[in-house]
């Protein structure tokens, strides 16, 4: 039990609030996952990189333990089946008819926690580039009218979300945006639409900061799209 | 009338070290607040259930206007739901259940540390937002577990589980994340800690 004994050690540092520097909280992170297909990603920045909106601590347990748990809890619904451990996990959401009863809802959970988690750190940018034009803005009026309209619409949907959850800006089949949320982990993907940004308003990805003002989050995480890797991303989902 | 916040039956900070005065003051104030708030806003205007008492409200919510019934499923259940976890819990509690309470627990469980891996396991197994409950089933003790702010007063074909519940735990991240984080489990075995089981057994009484 040398993985339950990691966390429970790197828990136990945690909460005693010492300094633990990065490389440790990864090491230990991944320290926690079995071994298996699926790896957790890096953050691609610093756990500090979005303060003061997202906070350094947040980003540590979100990334170091909460996606590596899903990453974990996956390799491990997946250790019997080595023809399901050869998809991803964007391929085994889009698919879960095709997965084991046995393993469905541990594979609908914690694929889904895998993947949504992997796109929300790349959607994340401080002082990003705004958007000025192109498909993306255009799709994005048809769906919103203007932007301030559009934050609006957002905001809401994210506000209705009761429990764990995340809400979605996604393409459907005819190549359109919609805006939706899904409960717990669940993805666009499931319901055969594309992902292109998703929010996650799971407490956790707030509560050290925030605590029940969902509201406060949610406004400064609009500041931090990552439009330029949206507008790239809608180019290739709508290829 | 309307529905009313009621008031923490101990201090804030009573139930410290195993759960903090600063969950305790947001998880009261703010989150039970909230719930007991938009409740009301939810019924306001509708005479027939602003005179109904919260249990009658959300063990009929068949009865609820489609347009509200979301909402009065979410908060009214959270508003019952909290009321309940508050007097379930005091200082210096813990230790283990006696009587007829102890008894059927050896016999629904096995042991009382049997019952008590089996309830952690549920609340841990509650994926996303929930309870965990021990509820009394045909005069029999079971463990289930609901999403969200559903309970089993809602009945079955609400929040697909029955029975009158004696013991619930929150297991929201709200209810822990501030000193626990991502440790739901340990968040979990330090309830035991807190639980009253003089009034779980008063409950067990009157219930089976």
């Amino acid at each position: 039990m040398i993985t339950r004994r990691s966390a429970l050690k790197s828990a136990a540092l945690a909460s005693a609030g010492l300094f633990i520097s990065t490389s440790l909280t990864r090491a230990l992170a991944q320290a926690a996952a079995p071994s298996g297909p699926h790896k957790l990603p890096e953050l691609g920045y610093a756990f500090e990189a979005l303060e003061p909106f997202i906070d350094r601590q947040t980003m540590e347990i979100h990334h170091g333990k909460h996606h590596a748990a899903y990453v974990g809890n996956l390799n491990r619904a997946l250790a019997d089946y080595p023809d399901l451990q050869k998809l991803s996990a964007e391929e085994l959401i889009a698919n879960l008819d095709k997965v084991p009863e046995k393993i469905r809802t541990a594979v609908r959970n914690n694929a889904g926690g895998h993947a949504n988690h992997s796109l929300f750190w790349k959607s994340l940018k401080k002082d990003a580039d705004p958007l000025d034009s192109g498909p993306l803005q255009e799709a994005l009026g048809e769906l919103f009218g203007d932007k301030e309209t559009g934050e609006k619409m957002f905001f809401d949907k994210a506000m209705g979300v009761f429990g764990s959850g995340w809400v979605w800006i996604s393409v459907d089949k005819d190549k359109k945006l919609i805006l939706e949320s899904t409960p717990n982990q669940d993805s666009p993907l499931m319901a055969g639409r594309k992902p292109l940004f998703g929010l996650d308003v799971w407490e956790h990805a707030y509560y050290l900061k925030y605590q029940n003002r969902r509201a406060d989050y949610v406004k400064a995480v609009v500041s931090l799209v990552n439009w330029p890797f949206l507008n790239e991303r809608f180019e290739k989902l709508t290829a | 009338m309307a529905h009313e916040l009621p008031a923490l039956p101990y201090a804030k900070e009573a139930l410290e070290p195993h759960i903090d005065a600063l969950t305790m003051e947001i998880h009261h104030g703010r989150h039970h607040k909230a719930y007991v708030d938009n409740l009301n806003k939810a019924i306001a205007g509708n005479a027939a259930l602003e005179a109904k008492s919260l249990e009658a409200l959300i063990s009929d919510l068949a009865s609820v206007p489609d347009a509200i019934r979301g909402p009065v499923r979410n908060n009214g259940g959270g508003h019952w739901n909290h009321s309940f976890f508050w007097t379930l819990m005091g200082p210096n509690r813990g230790g283990t259940p006696t009587g007829d309470l102890a008894a059927a627990i050896n016999a629904a469980f096995g042991s009382f540390d049997e019952f008590k891996a089996k309830f952690e396991a549920a609340g841990i197994g509650r994926f996303g937002s929930g309870w965990a409950w021990l509820v009394v089933q045909n005069g029999a003790l079971a463990i289930v577990s609901t999403p969200n702010q559903d309970n089993p007063l809602m009945g079955k074909a609400v929040s697909g589980v029955e029975g009158k519940a004696i013991l619930g735990v929150d297991v929201w991240e709200h209810a822990y994340y501030l000193k626990y984080q991502n440790k739901r489990a340990d968040y979990l075995k330090a309830f035991w800690n807190v639980v009253d089981w003089n009034t779980v057994s008063a409950l067990f009484a009157a219930a089976k």
